[in-house]
Order: structure tokens, then C-alpha cells, then sequence
């Protein structure tokens, strides 16, 4: 060491920072280990397995709402957790998409010239970014849905749907053999939609002929599945749902956790979207819509060709953050007993015991989620960052 | 040339033109906000119906046709002479002082309204930016106001103060505790994770780095579920910590996830010049930290460390879900009291907690918006 040049020498600074960092160190690995010399002690003492052996072991309990094939006798621990992330995922998802056709609308409607919309919109944002999500799904949960009336007042919708406290049931469509040749027909035309509207935008970059896609479109992901459809012979009924004495048979239903979830969800999330468009939107400076004009671009090209890409720049990675909020937000689904990945989790905890095991299939189920979509924001990021001169 | 050849000369004077349509006054700005097109038009007509539509039957339920006073649920039913009633204030009067503190003894309230006050007095001294000596304030409230509380809310029975176990503690009490101890806790640790995150030790970034995503990436309520199921797993017996201290502990690791990366926010938007002349001086790294670099990011970033807060506030209601009576908790409780059993408790219960967050949260973020336009201000000098 005394032979190193004085330069390559570590200074009495650097010595310390190795120190700190092997002290952070050994306290790290210690806490873990005494935390899990601790775990072990105290698992033993309650007579708790630990592993995930119980994963293949007989759930027994039952969930109110499943997309796979579940029963409380035969399934497994597994099963059960497979069919709450599935639960977790549907609720998401219909949020997502809901959460974002609500919060464009306000949020376009925030920048509203007509004064009165725009301060309805921004009441709107006010009311609901202040008042705690879980309030408000107690309230649509506790005070909207389980306030309507119960099985014998059901309120008759039209199209033979019946809304009551226990949910809505609605006709539930029942495919036909030949129904697979329409799901193909209506597959094939958005593809060739999709290639259409590429050759459309090539010829425009090489002729300047606007491209006029929309009546092929219409053609091809409309007319075409319904000609499909018929020729088929229409291999499509419902089964509708009829009022029996005790219950409703037939037809299916929205249970009323998850439509309270949902509303709720989708209102909340909404609310924090517009914000988000609103401040993309108005980060694109004025001089672009203005150049624009200039060059005699119509209001709607330059919305479509000048404005909105921009503003997506600025929207998409703090939207895609509040579909991970959205997502994350559904957990909340355990206040009212909707059967998500936590509320099933829970089952499954209180039934094995298994604190450690059961936590660490939830978290990473969501830390899957979250560390996905940001390394996806990431190459995003890089894709359409503003590549300077 | 006779004057009638000059044909180019008026002999009458012109007709005259209709005034300009107004574009000031009551009226101007209707016509240019509210109906300057067709669609604009339709808009203002549809938003106008919503309002009449929704806002006569709001003021209805909650003020003209409510119950103000009763002692049971027989003032809010229905009844012969008011088919409809409006929501059940006399409910929440009854009600209130559990709400405020759970089942903390009457006799002992005066510790819960006293720490109202305390904690009164180091927000008004940290966020008047106008304050004298703030830096004093900061110590009041980062170090002696917690003790502070935890002497006089759960009692030392040598200084007279009887103890009350937190399984008393209930209500706006509970939720304020859980909210200032989350900032109180969350604020300095997240101030070190960011400082750790933007180390140049690699053990003590990747530390940091872990923490925060991990924290970030899974949802609150699993947080809470971890600490209040495992942790008396992790721990001796005898350590075990009571239900509220297991909620607190999740709460505070989950703020200072969150409130490091604002902190760093702050801390990236310093110009290097300041870090960079922080070290001609010859400054320490801690000396530089506390001296030139936080002072001005913790400046910065009030506005979001004040959203951030307002988002711990109304994640404060998640600790509801691991059994811990918060505000939401003991609404959900007194909803449940067959006594006041009627159609519109539930509503009502939820209204008056929704005032109460709202009022919070609303005024909280007036503050953060206030605060931003004055550093913009003296920004732009």
C-alpha cells in the first residue's frame, strides 16, 4: 500500500465511506437475520409451517366472484390466489379504462372556453381529490348500492336487466358453434384497417393525398363481422335472467362490490387524469398552435397533428403512474369484501397462519406490476425524448 | 362646376350601423363565456339543467329538510308531516365527541384538546413562511412535540397523568396522530433516503434505491397487513408493539418512501453552481447539506411535500382496515347503532366525514398552491 503512488492513495474521506457503508451493511444483514432467527422462534412456538407447501392444499372457503372455474372443496390455496389476481386484474383494468375516458372529458372540459363547464369540471377535481378514496367506496358501497331496493322491489331495466342490493343481473349471451367465424371476421378487419391506414400515411408522406381510411374502416371492422354474422345464421342468444322466489336465475351479474369498487375507482382516478391532461395539454406553448395557423393548418389537424402528440409526452408517464395508483388503489376492494388478490390473501392468512409467505406473494405480485411498467416508462422515456441538435 | 356634378359628395348622411354587440359587462362576458357558438350554447344549457337539477335537492337533503335535533333514531324517520327527511344531523350531535375521541375518558379529554392546540401552534409556526425564528419551530415540532404529545396523550402516571391505553384512543384524535406522526417521522428519513439515493457510496444508494421502490411499488394496505401481522413476528415477544405503534411503524415507512423522492426532486432542481461553490468554501459534506444545498430544495419542494401530505392524510384511513379506530371507524361503528337506525344515517355519517376531509385536505392545498405562487414570485424577482 505505502508503495502506491500519493494520488492513488484513498484519503482519511474515503476510508470512513467504506467503513459507513460495511456498518449499513452488517446492520442490514443483522436486522434480517435477527428478524428471521425471531420469525422462526416465534413460528415454532404457534405451531405455524413455514414454505409454500400449503399452496397445494384444499382452500375451503368460498369467493363470491370467480373468472376461473373455483369451488371451495376441491381447489387449492393456489387456485384461490390465482382467481383473487385475476379479480384484482378485471377491476383494474375496466378502471383503467373508464378512469380515462372520464378524466380526458374533464380535464379537456376544465379547459373549456365556456366558463360555466369549466368550473363545473374544476368543482368536479376539487370535490374528488379531497375526500379519501376509501370514504367514497363505503359511500357508493354502503349508502348507494346497498340502499336500492332488495330482491321483491327490483327495479326492471330495459333490455331485461334487473338492478337490486345484491347487484345487477343482466342478459348473459350465450355464443354459438359458428360464432368463432365472427370473432375471425372482426380479428381480420381491424388488421386490415391497421395496414390500410399505414399505406394511407406512406402514400400521404409520398403524394400529400390526405389519407381517407374512415368509410373502408367502417367497412371492414363493422359491415364485414355483422355480413359474417349473419351468413353464419346468427349463433348468438341470451339467456336472460328471470325473478325466481328466492333469487334471480339466469342471465349474470355485477356483483355490487365491484361496481362500487368501480365507480368509485373510476371517479377518483378521473379526477387526478384530468389534472394530468390538463397540465399536458397546457404545456404545449401557444406558439405551436399559433405556427400551425400560420401554415393554414384546420383546428382539428392541428389538435391532431400538432397538439395532442406533444401533450402526450408531457400526459403519458404521470398517467401511466395513476394506472399504477388505480391498480394499486384496488387493494382498498378488502373494506367491502370484493375478492381481490388482498382480500383473498387474507382468507388464505387466516386460515394457514402463514403471515410471511402469504405477504410476499401479494407484494410481489404488485411489485411485479409496478417495476414492469416503470422499466416500459423508461424505454418510453428514451423513445420519444426530444432528441437535440 | 355646379355642386350637383360632384356626384362622389354625400348629400345625406349615411345610414347609421348597429352598435357593436357588447362585449363587456354582465352581458358581454355571458356571450363570449357561456354561449359564443351553438355548441357552446348546448354545453351552457346541459350544465345549467345538471345544476338546477342537482343543487335545489343537495341544499334540500343536507340544510332546508334536515334534522338538527333528537335523541333517537324517531326524529329522522319518515313521518306523516315529513315523508322525506333530510339527513340526520342530530345523529352526528349525539355522536360527536366520539368521533372527536373515541372511547378516550371524559375526564381526560382536556389532554386530547390540549394537544390539539400544541400541535396547533408548530404548524401555524412552520407554515407561516413569515414566521420568526422557524428554525426553532422546527425543532419544537420535529423533537419536543412528539414527546410532548406521547407524555400527555398516553399518560405518565409519576407526573400525575393517569395512563390511557391506545385501545381507548379513537376518532379525529387517531387520525391526527397517525397523519402527524407520519410527517414527523417521514419527513427527516426521507430527507436521508434522498441524500442516500444521490450517494456516492454504492451500498448506501443501493440501499436506498431498494427501499424506495420496493415501498413505492406495492400498495399501502400490504404495507399496514406487514406491519401489523409480521412485525410481531420479527420481533421478541416482550417487544411486541401495541396495535396503533404496529399501524404508526407501517404508516411512517411508507411516507418517507414517498416523501424521499419529492425530496429529491427538490434536491435535483439545485443548480450544480450551488453544490460546486458549496465545496470551494470547503464545506463539509454535512455542513454543505444542511447549510447551502437543503435549506434551498426543502424551499422548493413546500408545495409537494404539502401534497404529499395531504395524500398521507387521506391514506390515514387505511388504518381503519387493520382494525384501528381512526375517524372513518368510528362513523362506520356509529352508523352500525340500531338506536339511530334509519335510511339516511349511513348518508349522513359519510357527508359530515367527507366535510371534515374535504375542509382538511382543501385548505391544505390552497396553502401549497399559495406558497408556490409566492416562490414564483420571488422567483421571477
Amino acid at each position: 500500500m505505502s508503495n502506491r503512488p500519493q494520488y492513488l492513495r484513498r484519503t482519511r474521506q474515503q476510508w470512513i465511506n467504506i467503513a459507513l457503508q460495511v456498518l449499513l451493511a452488517i446492520i442490514v444483514v443483522g436486522l434480517i437475520y435477527g428478524a428471521a432467527v425471531n420469525a422462526s422462534n416465534n413460528l415454532a412456538k404457534a405451531n405455524i409451517a413455514s414454505g409454500f407447501r400449503f399452496w397445494n392444499n384444499t382452500a375451503g372457503f368460498d369467493i363470491s366472484q370467480a373468472l376461473i372455474d373455483y369451488s371451495s372443496s376441491t381447489s387449492t390455496f393456489g387456485r384461490a390466489i390465482w382467481v383473487g389476481l385475476l379479480n384484482t386484474l378485471l377491476v383494474a383494468s375496466l378502471g383503467i379504462v373508464l378512469a380515462t375516458a372520464l378524466g380526458f372529458t374533464i380535464g379537456i372540459a376544465r379547459l373549456s372556453r365556456n366558463r360555466l363547464v369549466s368550473h363545473l369540471a374544476g368543482g368536479y377535481v376539487e370535490l374528488v381529490r379531497n375526500v379519501p378514496l376509501l370514504l367514497q367506496i363505503l359511500f357508493w358501497y354502503n349508502a348507494v348500492l346497498k340502499s336500492l331496493p332488495d330482491l321483491r322491489g327490483s327495479i326492471a331495466l330495459p333490455g331485461g336487466a334487473y338492478l337490486n342490493n345484491r347487484g345487477l343481473f343482466f342478459p348473459q349471451p350465450q355464443f354459438g358453434t359458428n360464432f368463432g367465424y365472427v370473432a375471425g371476421a372482426l380479428v381480420i378487419g381491424v388488421l386490415a384497417t391497421v395496414m390500410l391506414h399505414i399505406w394511407a400515411r406512406r402514400r400521404q408522406d409520398r403524394t400529400g393525398e390526405p389519407p381517407r381510411t374512415l368509410t373502408y374502416a367502417f367497412g371492414l371492422i363493422v359491415v364485414l363481422p355483422v355480413l359474417v354474422f349473419f351468413a353464419a345464421g346468427a349463433p348468438l342468444s341470451f339467456s336472460f335472467p328471470e325473478m325466481a322466489r328466492f333469487n334471480i336465475r339466469g342471465g349474470t351479474e355485477i356483483l355490487p362490490e365491484l361496481a362500487a369498487l368501480l365507480v368509485a375507482l373510476t371517479i377518483y382516478t378521473a379526477a387526478f387524469i384530468a389534472e394530468v391532461v390538463r397540465a399536458g395539454i397546457l404545456a404545449v406553448a401557444p406558439g405551436q398552435t399559433e405556427a400551425a395557423q400560420a401554415l393554414g393548418l384546420r383546428s382539428g389537424a392541428t389538435l391532431r397533428l400538432i397538439v395532442v402528440p406533444q401533450a402526450m409526452r408531457v400526459i403519458v408517464p404521470p398517467l401511466t403512474s395513476q394506472y399504477l395508483n388505480l391498480t394499486k388503489n384496488s387493494s382498498l376492494a378488502v373494506a367491502i369484501g370484493y375478492p381481490d388478490l388482498v382480500q383473498v390473501a387474507g382468507s388464505v392468512l387466516n386460515i394457514t397462519g402463514q403471515a410471511v409467505e402469504v405477504i410476499a406473494i401479494t407484494m410481489a405480485f404488485y411489485l411485479f406490476i409496478s417495476l414492469t411498467t416503470s422499466l416500459l416508462m423508461n424505454l418510453y422515456g428514451y423513445r420519444i425524448r426530444i432528441v437535440e441538435r | 362646376m355646379a355642386a350637383a356634378d360632384r356626384v362622389y359628395l354625400r348629400d345625406a348622411p349615411a345610414k347609421l350601423l348597429p352598435a357593436p354587440v357588447a362585449s363587456t359587462g354582465v352581458l358581454g362576458w355571458m356571450r363570449t363565456n357561456l354561449f359564443s357558438s351553438p355548441g357552446n350554447i348546448a354545453l351552457t344549457l346541459i350544465c345549467v339543467g345538471l345544476v338546477v337539477w342537482i343543487v335545489p335537492s343537495l341544499l334540500r337533503f343536507f340544510i332546508f329538510d334536515a334534522v338538527w335535533s333528537g335523541a333517537n333514531r324517531e326524529a329522522c324517520l319518515p313521518t306523516e308531516l315529513q315523508p322525506e327527511p333530510g339527513a340526520c344531523w342530530a345523529f352526528v350531535r349525539v355522536w360527536l365527541s366520539y368521533f372527536v375521541y373515541g372511547f378516550y375518558p371524559a375526564s381526560e379529554r382536556w389532554r386530547v384538546d390540549l394537544f390539539f392546540v400544541l400541535l396547533a401552534l408548530g404548524i401555524g409556526w412552520l407554515a407561516w413562511l413569515g414566521a420568526p425564528r422557524r428554525d426553532l419551530g422546527a425543532v419544537y415540532f420535529f423533537i419536543m412535540l412528539p414527546i410532548l404529545s406521547f407524555v400527555l396523550l398516553s399518560g405518565v402516571p409519576m407526573l400525575g397523568l393517569a395512563d390511557v391505553p391506545t385501545s381507548l384512543w379513537g376518532g379525529i384524535l387517531v387520525t391526527i396522530v397517525v397523519a402527524t406522526v407520519g410527517i414527523v417521522a417521514s419527513l427527516p428519513l426521507g430527507i436521508l433516503l434522498a441524500l442516500g439515493r444521490r450517494s456516492d457510496m454504492p451500498a448506501v444508494r443501493l440501499f436506498s434505491v431498494a427501499f424506495i421502490e420496493f415501498v413505492r411499488g406495492v400498495p399501502l394496505i400490504t404495507v399496514l397487513f406487514m406491519a401489523s401481522v409480521m412485525l410481531p413476528l420479527f420481533v421478541p415477544d416482550r417487544f411486541s408493539p401495541d396495535k396503533l405503534m404496529r399501524a404508526l411503524i407501517g404508516v411512517a415507512l411508507f411516507a418517507s418512501a414517498y416523501m424521499a423522492e419529492v425530496v429529491r426532486g427538490g434536491l435535483v432542481s439545485i443548480p450544480r453552481g450551488q453544490y460546486e461553490a458549496a465545496q470551494a468554501l470547503a464545506l463539509p459534506y454535512w455542513r454543505m447539506m444542511m447549510l447551502v444545498i437543503l435549506p434551498q430544495a426543502l424551499r422548493v419542494t413546500l408545495p409537494n411535500i404539502v401534497n404529499t401530505f395531504i395524500g398521507l392524510f387521506k391514506d390515514t384511513t387505511l388504518v381503519f382496515i387493520v382494525g384501528i379506530f381512526d375517524f372513518l371507524r368510528t362513523i362506520e361503528a356509529a352508523r352500525g347503532d340500531p338506536h339511530w337506525a334509519t335510511p339516511v344515517t349511513s348518508v349522513t355519517g359519510y357527508a359530515f366525514a367527507a366535510v371534515f376531509y374535504f375542509v382538511c385536505c382543501y385548505g391544505m392545498s390552497r396553502y401549497a398552491r399559495n406558497v408556490e405562487a409566492r416562490l414564483a414570485r420571488a422567483h421571477r424577482r
